[in-house]
């Protein structure tokens, strides 16, 4: 399979890879998918009292193009407000990555990612 | 663009140098460009020739009759003509035949069309290191068991059946015994004067000769009846009609006596090549070989690294030319079946990939696969959230996966 330009630019440098204290009330974490079917996102977000994205990390078990799809949306992210970061839809992320109809589910993943971590946030506070 | 190295000899073979000579004499008009099957001149006597040369180096490698060898287009025709032809012949005497879940598609899809046609097939489970016992055939056959189809080696995973004690129990009990020897071919020694098989597939494209071109065994002591699956000129005793494509026959025949003079070097080296390429990962944190570890050959090593998700391992890997039976199941690829078949958890087997090592290997090609699988698995082990969560002690089993 060929991978575009902007894939293989996350995949090689993946941006903010890491982990952060799920036990931080500031702290939402998200957690999709599943070992068996190949593919695991973890997408943490940090959100300051102003209900601002201070800070995104993430770790994916997944294809190429899944942990692109995550390394983008933690790029994204910060800065946000939780609304708006609510608001990115998988197309956005398949258009800006151009991924191949195959792969389209691995942005949606990442959709999934983002919105289990702003309900995760939510329901600490 | 720099290519890759090519480490997927078990998915095909360039065609030896000396091989690709002979073939080339057999096409131009100054070449040996007859019909074999024409009579009524020298064109046709020259390629006859050249066709029952390369029928008695296919028989020589197998201590068999030439008589016994039935030319095909490659190793899935050969396991079609074997299985339906048995089943369309011996229909009457039963209609059960026993294979195994870890055989190669070529067999699977022809039981799963008989199937269909009404007949009934077993599959065997293999142990968790790829072995089907002669014991589990012993126990599988029933009154109606006309046929057992079991590979030699297993393309993925490269172990090896004992085809000479399986041979024993289907001989004693008057089942006939195919065996698909597509993957072993000059890397094992095959004896069928030894071994009591009745049937066997071959192809020239993974002994480093042309695709296209196969053949099956078909025993004549005891004789073994097949129903034609083409028909048309009577070719090949009745069996496989069809103009013999005398260039492809030709490459398959010297590519056969090549594997049977060079058989035990290159072996050798193989061995010393991919002991070379374990050696350099197997000190790695939740690294597997797969299979069982005597009972396979030299040339395939199929790896696990527990945690690294295959199809992002491949693209770590672009400068190798590896298989990998993963990515997740939603998308186009499907994890391997004969890994899962081994009984192997899915973290595990979406871990997989298959290195394949041949006569052209060299000692560059595998430190090079080293050093970049090695790197690979450490950066995607760093993006890994089941590395993670493997370090901090969490039992993956017992986590809730939101299924998607
Ligand atoms: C075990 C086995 N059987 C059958 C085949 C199919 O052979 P061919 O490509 O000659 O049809 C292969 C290779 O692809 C194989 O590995
Ligand atoms: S996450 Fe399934 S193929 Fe990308």
């Amino acid at each position: 399979m060929a991978y575009s330009e902007q894939v293989l630019d996350h995949y090689e440098n993946p941006r903010n890879v890491g982990k952060m204290d799920e036990a931080d009330a500031h702290v939402g974490t998200g957690m999709v998918g599943a070992p068996a079917c190949g593919d695991v996102m973890r997408l943490q977000i940090k959100v300051n009292n102003e209900g601002v994205i201070e800070d995104a990390k993430f770790k994916t078990y997944g294809c190429g193009s899944a942990i692109a799809s995550s390394s983008l949306v933690t790029e994204w992210m910060k800065g946000m407000t939780l609304d708006q970061a609510g608001e990115i839809r998988n197309s956005n992320i398949s258009e800006e990555l151009a991924l191949p109809p195959v792969k389209i589910h691995c942005s949606v993943l990442a959709e999934d990612a983002i919105q289990a971590a702003i309900h995760n946030y939510k329901s600490k506070q | 663009m720099k290519l890759p190295i090519f480490l997927d000899y078990s998915a095909t073979t360039p065609v030896d140098p000396r091989v690709a000579k002979l073939m080339c004499d057999c096409l131009t008009q100054e070449g040996n460009f007859g019909n074999p099957a024409s009579r009524s001149h020298v064109y046709g006597w020259q390629a006859e020739e050249a066709v029952e040369n390369a029928r008695r180096q296919v028989a020589d490698l197998i201590n068999a009759d030439p008589r016994e060898i039935v030319w095909t287009s490659g190793a899935t025709e050969s396991d079609n003509l074997a299985i339906k032809g048995v089943a369309h012949f011996y229909h009457k005497k039963g209609k059960h035949i026993i294979t195994s879940k870890i055989e190669h598609k070529a067999v699977l899809d022809t039981c799963r069309q008989l199937e269909r046609e009404g007949f009934e097939v077993t599959y065997l489970d293999p142990t968790s290191d790829g072995i089907i016992s002669a014991d589990q055939v012993a126990k599988a056959i029933r009154e109606d068991t006309i046929l057992v189809s079991l590979m030699h080696v297993n393309n993925e995973i490269g172990v090896v059946t004992d085809i000479t004690a399986i041979g024993e129990v289907t001989r004693a009990k008057k089942v006939l015994f195919h065996v698909d020897a597509a993957q072993s071919t000059g890397k094992l020694a095959i004896d069928l004067a030894v071994s009591k098989v009745d049937l066997m597939s071959f192809c020239a494209h993974k002994t480093y000769g042309p695709k296209g071109i196969g053949a099956l065994y078909v025993s004549r002591k005891p004789r073994v009846r097949l129903e034609a699956q083409i028909h048309g000129g009577g070719h090949e005793r009745g069996m496989r009609s069809g103009t013999l494509a005398t260039h492809q026959i030709v490459g398959m025949g010297a590519a056969f006596a090549i594997a049977q003079e060079e058989m035990d070097a290159d072996n050798a080296r193989i061995k010393h090549l991919s002991q070379r390429l374990w050696d350099g990962v197997k000190d790695m944190e939740e690294v597997y070989m797969n299979g069982h570890p005597t009972q396979r050959v030299a040339g395939n090593a199929n790896i696990s690294f527990n945690y690294v998700e295959g199809e992002s391992l491949l693209m770590s890997l672009r400068e190798l030319a590896v298989s990998s039976g993963s990515a997740c199941t939603s998308a186009s690829l499907e994890p391997s079946y004969v890994l899962r078949a081994l009984g192997m958890n899915d973290e595990l087997a979406h871990s997989s990939i298959r290195f394949s090592i041949g006569r052209f290997t060299t000692e560059s090609d595998i430190d090079q696969a080293i050093e970049l699988s090695r790197n690979a698995v450490i950066k995607l082990r760093e993006l890994s959230p089941l590395w993670d969560m493997y370090k901090d002690g969490v039992d993956l089993d017992s986590v809730q996966w939101a299924a998607h």
